[in-house]
């Protein structure tokens, strides 16, 4: 009978066929609503502010420099959600990834150093530490999810808290300060900018031309048909969400560089900005449809209503507000494509 | 939440032709495939009709049209000689028509009282659900059908077979003139079909009409008053049962001509490719063996259940057997998953296209190309995407698949296009043996003739083919040895001399 039901969606193939060739890709409508939502503000701005929005280099920076370490994250989490699953532990690990990197990153001259003996190290120590812890995180969800068959919300839902109490006991809690200035030369200017966009490259590249990426999608697409194809989906998963992790450890380096101490309360809801921007970018919750840069564009859109309302002087509690009504109609958008790709 | 009609007499009151339920002239088409074609069927009050057919005759269909879960293309459904439209299984219910599933639907965290009454609960003054009262009437139904089951258990904690009775309890308890049992005792014993048969016994003296599809003779003789039988989407007839033979009734089944779309071409038949000795998997089969030679077809043949492809399965890895041995090419292999399978050049078209074969959301070549993509074309970490284009467009061409291009998404490819994308699947790992199950379900007339021709071409290179299929004809034309299943065992090995519609299922039905 299912396959039946299968037929049963196609009276409409050759019509649509031919219709459809010339549709516009979902990352330049995104871009659209980018365009828009700037445009939007800066009419706002001559109207209420009497100055330009888009015209001042340095809200320009910031408005990408805020979202830079959300974007990070955001990276990963894109191929966790297109392999259908979900990654709610990431903020946790930025904060647990912060403390660990940043207690290896102190200089001599401080007295009260989490571990004495280990001030003014080279750089790449406290780097691949922090790379390490977020990768293990990352290993430890995708192996959960592989052997014990749990679901990724609640296999990460337990790493989140589980990452938060780690950052929290690390240092019972005090903040990691005095860090060299090597390592916070990582959090300085444009560099978390340049972090964001370069692993965005490397992992669109990934997505799209190597089998890794090719069986991303497959297992989003259709779990069942890949395990039939011969892909080994266990594998596989862990190796996207070790990739998640790891990503999660390198915004926790950048984070903590950035304000030069480590605490152990950074990156709480981050995961669920990198969540909001992965899904305002257009990658489906259900599975096997998203692209990295459709994850750019969204983090860009975070930056830049963020901004916008600070800019325009409105209160912060707006912005939640209004955040929260994107990422409800990104959703919404994102199911009506689907319908009309005939699925749901 | 009231019923439409509640019956209150003993006698089912009928019009004035004394039918219950009056189906006529009923078509279903899906695209490419008509499932009913100007079908009509009568049910008698206090009695019991038994529907039979092949799989894929109808029956399934049919029954899903009265019970509200499709709808038909064309055609006239009288209830008590009133026209009715009915447009959901709630709303079938309502009027009186109620189904037990062959699947079980029951909710295994609820107790059996909630099951039953779920939607009808008796509720308290306050709104709250008034358990005693649930219990009460529970035990009250349980006494009236002699069911010894407490009411408070919870579902889970059942056997499948009294889950069964637990289905068919709720079924009664709607009070419906009309129950379809579709294959009600496929999880009971002996001892509960006994007692499911007093049950319905019970129903007909209350003037009850029982809708029974089943595939046993025995039951038909024992429980059913008339039969009708399907073919092929088309109603070929009734009788009454103390009238009728088991013979006749697979006559009735089974006769048509083969037809000339079944070309298996003489091929000279090689070594043994495959070598499956005393196979078992717990709960679907046991002690399947036969040989598969390079250039030879195997056809499965066996009713849905019979465990043909869960055989299928277990081969190629995706369920790895408890038990037995399978050789490729005279050496023992272990068989842990489809890729090890692939390993050993074996290649598996799936039964259902949507859930096991297609990326719907993905695109033509994405869903070509995943295959091929565990057995080469990647190079310094990237895909080599061009020839692996290349070699998709070949197959695209050579398979003929009707696609704009290779970007389109194979949803939109009506159900023989997307089974060829699937072929060229495996093809393009090169297989050396070939698992086919079900290679033409729901595909038209067109498409099936080439899918034909090509298997064949296929074994006329070589490649042995194992091929599962419902289809009597596909089975007989295709195959040069037919393998029957029957409940999980062979019960038999037909040459392609030998093998006839008969025959085949003879074996398949006990």
């Amino acid at each position: 009978m299912s396959s039946e039901q299968v037929s049963e969606l196609l009276p409409r193939v050759a019509a649509q066929a031919t219709r459809r060739r010339r549709r516009i890709p979902p990352e330049i409508s995104i871009l659209l609503v980018l365009v828009g939502i700037a445009l939007a503000f800066e009419l706002l701005g001559w109207m209420f502010v009497g100055q330009s929005f888009l015209l001042n280099k340095q809200r320009l920076v910031v408005m990408i420099l805020q979202v830079s370490v959300v974007g990070i994250i955001a990276v990963g989490v894109t191929q966790v959600i297109i392999t259908g699953g979900i990654d709610l532990s990431s903020g946790s690990v930025v904060g647990m990834t912060a403390m660990m990197a940043a207690s290896l990153a102190q200089t001599s001259d401080f007295a009260r150093a989490v571990y004495p003996a280990l001030t003014d190290l080279p750089v790449v120590v406290p780097i691949a530490v922090g790379l390490l812890a977020g990768l293990a995180a990352g290993l430890v969800n995708g192996s959960l999810i592989a052997y014990t068959g749990i679901p990724p919300f609640i296999a990460t839902l337990g790493m989140m808290v589980t990452a938060r109490g780690i950052a929290k006991w690390y240092t019972r809690g005090q903040p990691v300060s005095m860090l060299s200035d090597s390592y916070a030369f990582l959090g300085t200017g444009a560099n978390p900018v340049i972090i964001f966009l370069g692993v965005a490259i490397i992992f669109h590249i990934a997505l799209r031309y190597t089998r890794y990426g090719k069986f991303t999608y497959a297992i989003g697409a259709n779990v069942q048909a890949a395990r039939v194809s011969g892909i080994n989906v266990g594998r596989h998963l862990i190796w996207v969400y070790a990739i998640a992790g790891l990503l999660s450890g390198l915004a926790g380096i950048v984070t903590s560089a950035r304000a030069i101490s480590g605490q152990a309360g950074m990156g709480v809801m981050y995961e669920l900005d990198a969540i909001a921007a992965t899904v305002i970018g257009g990658t489906s919750l259900s599975g096997g449809v998203g692209r990295m840069t459709g994850t750019v564009v969204g983090t860009i859109i975070l930056g830049v209503v963020t901004s916008g309302f600070t800019f325009l002087r409105i209160d912060a509690y707006y912005q939640e507000i209004v955040k929260g009504m994107i990422i409800v109609a990104a959703v919404i958008a994102d199911q009506y494509r689907q319908r009309k790709r005939g699925r749901g | 939440m009231q019923r439409a009609l509640a019956i209150d007499g003993a006698q089912g009151p009928a019009d004035a032709a004394g039918f219950l339920l009056e189906v006529e002239h009923v078509r279903k088409e899906f695209p490419g495939v008509v499932a009913l074609d100007d079908v009509s069927f009568k049910l008698r009050p206090g009695s019991v009709h038994a529907l039979m057919g092949e799989n894929g005759a109808g029956k399934s269909t049919l029954m899903k049209i009265i019970a509200g879960m499709q709808h038909p293309d064309r055609g006239v459904i009288r209830l008590k000689g009133k026209d009715v439209r009915l447009d959901s299984p709630l709303h079938a219910q309502l009027q009186g028509i109620a189904m037990i599933h062959q699947e079980l639907n029951l909710m295994p965290f609820m107790t059996v009282a909630e099951n039953i009454w779920i939607r009808r609960e008796p509720l308290t003054r306050l709104g709250f659900v008034d358990h005693g009262e649930l219990n009460r009437r529970t035990a009250e139904l349980f006494t009236r059908l002699k069911i010894a089951i407490d009411p408070q258990t919870e579902v889970r904690d059942l056997s499948v077979a009294n889950r069964q009775m637990v289905e068919i309890a709720k079924a009664v308890s709607f009070d419906s003139d009309v129950l379809i049992m579709d294959e009600p005792t496929s999880a009971l014993t002996d001892r509960e079909v006994h007692h499911l048969f007093e049950i319905i016994r019970g129903l007909k003296a209350a003037g009850r009409g029982i809708v029974y599809i089943t595939h046993k003779m025995n039951e038909l003789f024992e429980i059913a008053d008339e039969v009708s039988v399907f073919r092929d989407g088309q109603y070929i007839g009734t009788r009454s049962s103390a009238d009728v033979t088991r013979d006749d009734i697979i006559r009735m089944m089974v006769g048509r001509e083969i037809s000339q779309m079944f070309p298996k071409a003489e091929v000279p038949i090689g070594d043994v490719v495959l070598s499956v000795e005393g196979l078992c998997l717990d709960g679907w089969f046991r002690d399947v063996s036969f040989d598969l030679r390079a250039g030879e077809i195997l056809g499965i043949a066996g009713l849905v259940g019979s465990g043909r492809s869960n055989v299928a399965e277990t081969i190629f890895g995706v369920s790895p057997a408890n038990a037995g041995q399978i050789r490729v090419r005279g050496k023992t292999v272990r068989i842990a998953n489809p890729k090890a399978a692939m390993a050993h050049g074996m290649a598996f078209l799936t039964e259902d296209r949507k859930e096991t074969g297609c990326f719907l959301i993905l695109d033509v070549l994405c869903n070509m190309q995943m295959a091929a993509l565990n057995r080469g074309f990647v190079s310094a970490g990237m895909v080599r995407q061009g020839p692996l284009t290349r070699l998709c467009e070949d197959m695209r061409k050579a398979l003929r698949v009707k696609t704009p291009d290779l970007g389109e998404t194979i949803i939109n490819l009506s159900g023989g296009n997307q089974q060829k994308v699937l072929i060229a699947r495996w093809l393009m790992t090169k297989p050396s043996i070939l698992i086919l199950d079900e290679p033409t379900r729901g595909i038209d007339v067109g498409a099936k003739a080439e899918i034909h021709r090509l298997i064949s071409e296929l074994a006329g290179q070589g490649v042995a083919v194992l091929m599962i299929s419902s289809e009597m004809p596909e089975v007989l034309g295709m195959s040069d040895r037919v393998m029957v299943m029957h409940e999980g065992r062979v019960t038999g090995f037909l040459d392609r001399a030998e093998a006839d519609q008969v025959k085949v299922m003879e074996l398949a039905s006990q």
